[in-house]
């Protein structure tokens, strides 16, 4: 007897959007039998972890501030995903969005004006896509690997960071710790915008749910996205160019994690050698988790930062070890992946010598 | 009744979601016989050959083998059983050589000197010529075809199952076949053919079961039947013939090639060297070919996925296009249809309407400043879907839901609809069964009778031969100058099409041409 997949003639609409719900409920379960496992309260692990941020109105804020720039991040990611280009470096974009912007910051340090912000946000997005452009350039002239080369560029961003910061941009009252100085009032966007409660960063993301919404299903270029990413050599035949998409995708996956590095920076104040969060690794389970569709990823970034949160809250409450979070992202990814093969194909047994007997009958 | 029956089908039924594929269907095959599959497109020969192959599962109904029942559960078990299988399409690495092709197909490890001396074995014995040491990328479809068969034969199969297998053959390499596969039925090997092509059936096949929605409808000795009275029983009413109305062509050339080289897109292309032609409007120009002579590199030069070296390299109706891309190209008013439906004309996982978008956006007009009109795009597809009687549920079905035939007839419709000053289709009806054949002939009849320049490239003669009014040869890149078709003759083709002719479209060539005219 033996496995074998057999692919699906066409993957159900209503399987791809209950798969992700699926995911999250698994992963509760799985979660939940390891913890006891482990020794811990199971139950009480994940109730803290998923549903404390959701019910303690006082954690809606954190849950908000987390979204914002996985919702940004992977809102472009999911369009370079369509286009099967594989972004895996947009942690190393958003750190170099985040450095340009705080080059803006440490050259305006002394004066004011509304222009300041504007400015570091154009910074921070336009060095995204130009770190961006590296792996696009790669990719389009010499057929190397996006999927390498940006995830490679990570690395060099991170040092770049840390020279900037023990370095040229070193805090001078910081008591030698390494870090830009804090952010003066004329670069930070106003925590309350507009009255609302909810942070700048999350606004912006909403915003930007909406415009790539309008890309994806009603522009031509959305369309040729989607062209590509499905046949290539049909996408060429309707008058499309490969190589332009690559860029396109590329670029606006470096812009969009550029602008959520500028936001981030403007929520921390300054850059230190804790700025790296992640979060532009965690945006790829979040494009994936949110089918790359725009508002998959808006509820799918909320999701994720769920999870931030409510790992910190298992971990004051039940001393769950502060890896947590980390664990069960890397479990909704496992599980997203598997139920997307489910979706698409399915699982036959087939039974070996059946053949053999009939004919030795014979 | 006498000796057993080779293979025997018993009510067997298979659906899909949506879709009865095969019916309650029933037949016999006897040793030795040459039994022929005829059916539309969409009629569940594939479907039904698939579970005999054992590629898929019958949901009811029986198999038997030899008069016992069997359960086939995959292509293995097939071939232990003694079934041989040679696909349309064929799954062979360019970059290996023939022997190596071979041993990657079979289920056993065999040394290469062992499968050396019984692939020399089986080729001496039925007259398949081929080197087993040559690469596959240097060989011509007709050779590949036959390593196919080789594979097939090495297993000593008791039913051999062939899908239309000439569609990619000339004339000369019919024959050649023909006298293999009787050769074969004459020392008992059972043969299941399957093909459109009603006059080789008529020529080769014994008998022949007629499939139509997935039920047998009929079994006749193709013998005392013509290609006419199969062609009616399997769609099940009149065969129209293609008739061309009163205008003759045109006069003024719509459509012109000069000195059109372009290099091998790849290791395994074909150079285009020095291509001329020029089509009127009104007129249907034919280019024949084996396949993999440059057609497809053309039909891309053409279309404007390959830009030329200089724009007047090519010029619609006077203008010249060469540097355009697909959609400048579209907009003057030059469409195109290339030959790999899946992937390159459609997308299998978009719907017919964004399908229609792929290619109809600019010149119907639906997507313009860069948002597409749905609505647009739906109405343009259910246009094409009612004029052309494609079979589907409507706009939003995935293409990949469409037989082949319904699916070519989509892509036609939705060309032919936007009114092109110039189209290009290469192989327009292939894999497509005789009644949609019928009507896209009819349907390019009538855009050439609207004044529409037509390039129709081919590798069916019968098809070219009816449909054109000047024809041309490609080989190895060049193309022959076009000559009417009431001047050549098929077998003067065959030989064109094998590159032993002269005539080609060189400029000296061109010159001479016009020196003439």
């Amino acid at each position: 007897m033996r496995l074998r997949l057999e692919k699906r003639l066409e993957p159900s609409r209503k399987m791809l959007i209950l798969t992700p719900v699926l995911s999250v409920v698994a992963i509760m379960v799985l979660g939940i039998i390891i913890f006891d496992g482990l020794g811990y309260d199971g139950p009480q692990a994940v109730w803290e972890l998923f549903f404390t941020p959701v019910l303690d109105v006082y954690k809606w804020r954190d849950v908000a501030t987390k979204a914002a720039p996985l919702i940004i991040i992977a809102l472009g990611l999911s369009l370079s995903n369509q286009a099967k280009i594989w972004n895996i470096g947009a942690e190393g974009q958003y750190i170099v969005g985040a450095i340009a912007a705080a080059g803006v910051a440490y050259s305006t340090q002394s004066v004011t004006g509304f222009w300041i912000i504007p400015l570091m946000v154009l910074a921070g997005m336009l060095a995204g896509a130009a770190y961006a452009a590296i792996p696009a350039v790669l990719r389009t002239r010499y057929g190397v690997s996006e999927v390498l080369s940006s995830l490679m560029l990570v690395y060099v961003s991170l040092q770049l960071l840390s020279y900037m910061i023990t370095g040229p941009w070193k805090d001078p009252n910081g008591h030698n710790f390494p870090q830009t100085a804090q952010l003066t009032a004329a670069q930070i966007l106003p925590h309350d915008l507009l009255g609302s409660g909810i942070p700048p960063g999350l606004l912006v993301a909403l915003l930007a749910a909406l415009i790539f919404y309008i890309i994806v299903s009603c522009t031509v270029f959305g369309f040729s996205i989607r062209a590509i990413g499905e046949a290539p050599h049909a996408a060429r035949y309707g008058g499309f160019r490969s190589d332009r998409i690559i860029w396109a995708t590329l670029m606006i996956s470096g812009a969009m994690a550029g602008l959520a590095g500028v936001f981030e920076l403007m929520q921390l104040s300054r850059l230190n050698l804790g700025y790296p969060s992640g979060y532009g690794f965690t945006a790829i389970i979040v494009s994936l988790l949110g089918r790359s569709h725009p508002i998959g990823v808006f509820i799918a970034g909320l999701v994720l930062a769920i999870t931030y949160v409510g790992g910190q809250v298992a971990q004051t409450v039940v001393h769950v070890p502060n890896a947590t979070a980390g664990l069960f992202q890397a479990l909704l990814l496992f599980a997203i992946l598997a139920s997307d093969l489910l979706v698409r194909y399915r699982i036959r047994l087939s039974f070996k010598g059946d053949i053999a007997a009939k004919r030795s009958v014979a | 009744m006498g000796a057993i029956n080779r293979l025997e089908l018993i009510n067997v039924t298979k659906r899909f979601p949506g879709v009865l594929a095969n019916d309650r269907v029933s037949l016999t095959v006897n040793p030795g016989e040459i039994h022929a599959l005829l059916g539309e497109n969409g009629a569940g020969k594939s479907t039904l050959v698939k579970m005999i192959y054992g590629i898929q599962a019958p949901d009811s109904g029986s198999i038997l083998w030899e008069g016992k029942e069997v359960r086939i559960n995959n292509p293995r078990a097939a071939r232990r059983l003694g079934i041989g299988m040679v696909f349309q399409h064929f799954s062979l690495f360019e970059a290996m050589d023939v022997v190596e092709n071979i041993a990657l197909g079979l289920d056993g490890s065999v040394s290469r000197q062992a499968l050396n001396a019984e692939i020399r074995g089986v080729m001496d014995k039925y007259g398949l010529k081929l080197d087993p040491r040559r690469q596959i990328a240097t060989l011509s479809v007709g050779e590949r075809q036959r390593i196919e068969i080789v594979r097939a034969l090495l297993l000593n199969p008791q039913l051999l199952i062939m899908d239309e297998p000439t569609s990619v053959l000339t004339p000369q390499e019919v024959d050649e076949l023909f006298k293999t596969l009787r050769r074969l039925a004459s020392e008992g090997v059972s043969i299941l053919y399957i093909s459109h092509k009603l006059h080789e059936i008529v020529a080769l096949c014994d008998r022949a079961t007629i499939l139509r929605g997935g039920k047998v409808v009929g079994t006749c000795d193709p013998r005392q039947e013509t290609p006419r009275s199969m062609g009616e029983m399997m769609i099940g009413s009149d065969l129209r013939d293609p008739a061309r109305g009163q205008m003759k062509v045109e006069g003024t050339v719509r459509l012109s090639v000069t000195n059109l080289s372009l290099p091998k897109p790849d290791d395994f292309g074909v150079a285009l060297d020095n291509v001329n032609l020029d089509v009127k409007g009104g007129e249907i120009f034919g280019i024949a070919g084996v396949a993999g002579n440059g057609q497809n590199e053309l039909l891309e030069a053409l279309c404007g996925e390959r830009l030329s070296s200089a724009a007047d390299v090519i010029k619609v109706d006077r203008i010249p296009v060469g540097q355009f891309g697909p959609t400048s190209r579209r907009e003057v008013g030059l469409c195109a249809v290339p030959e790999e439906r899946n992937g390159h004309a459609a997308i299998g996982t978009f719907s017919l309407a964004d399908n229609a978008t792929l290619t109809a956006r600019t010149r119907i007009g639906f997507a313009t400043q860069g948002f597409i009109d749905q609505d647009g795009a739906d109405a343009y597809a259910a246009k094409v879907i009612q004029t052309f009687a494609v079979k589907t549920l409507g706009p939003n079905s995935l293409a990949a839901s469409l037989s082949g035939g319904n699916l070519q007839k989509f892509v036609m419709g939705r060309e032919i609809l936007q009114a092109p000053s110039v189209l290009v289709v290469s192989q327009p009806t292939w894999g497509v069964d005789a009644g949609s054949a019928a009507f896209i002939h009819q349907a390019l009849i009538d855009l050439a009778d609207k004044g529409s320049a037509i390039i129709v490239i081919s590798q069916d003669l019968d098809e070219l031969l009816a449909l054109c009014d000047r024809l041309s040869v490609i080989n190895l890149g060049r193309l022959s100058v076009g000559r009417p078709v009431s001047e050549v003759s098929v077998q003067e083709l065959g030989l064109m099409m094998g590159g032993s002719h002269g005539g080609w479209t060189t400029p000296a060539m061109e010159g001479d041409h016009a020196a003439k005219a």
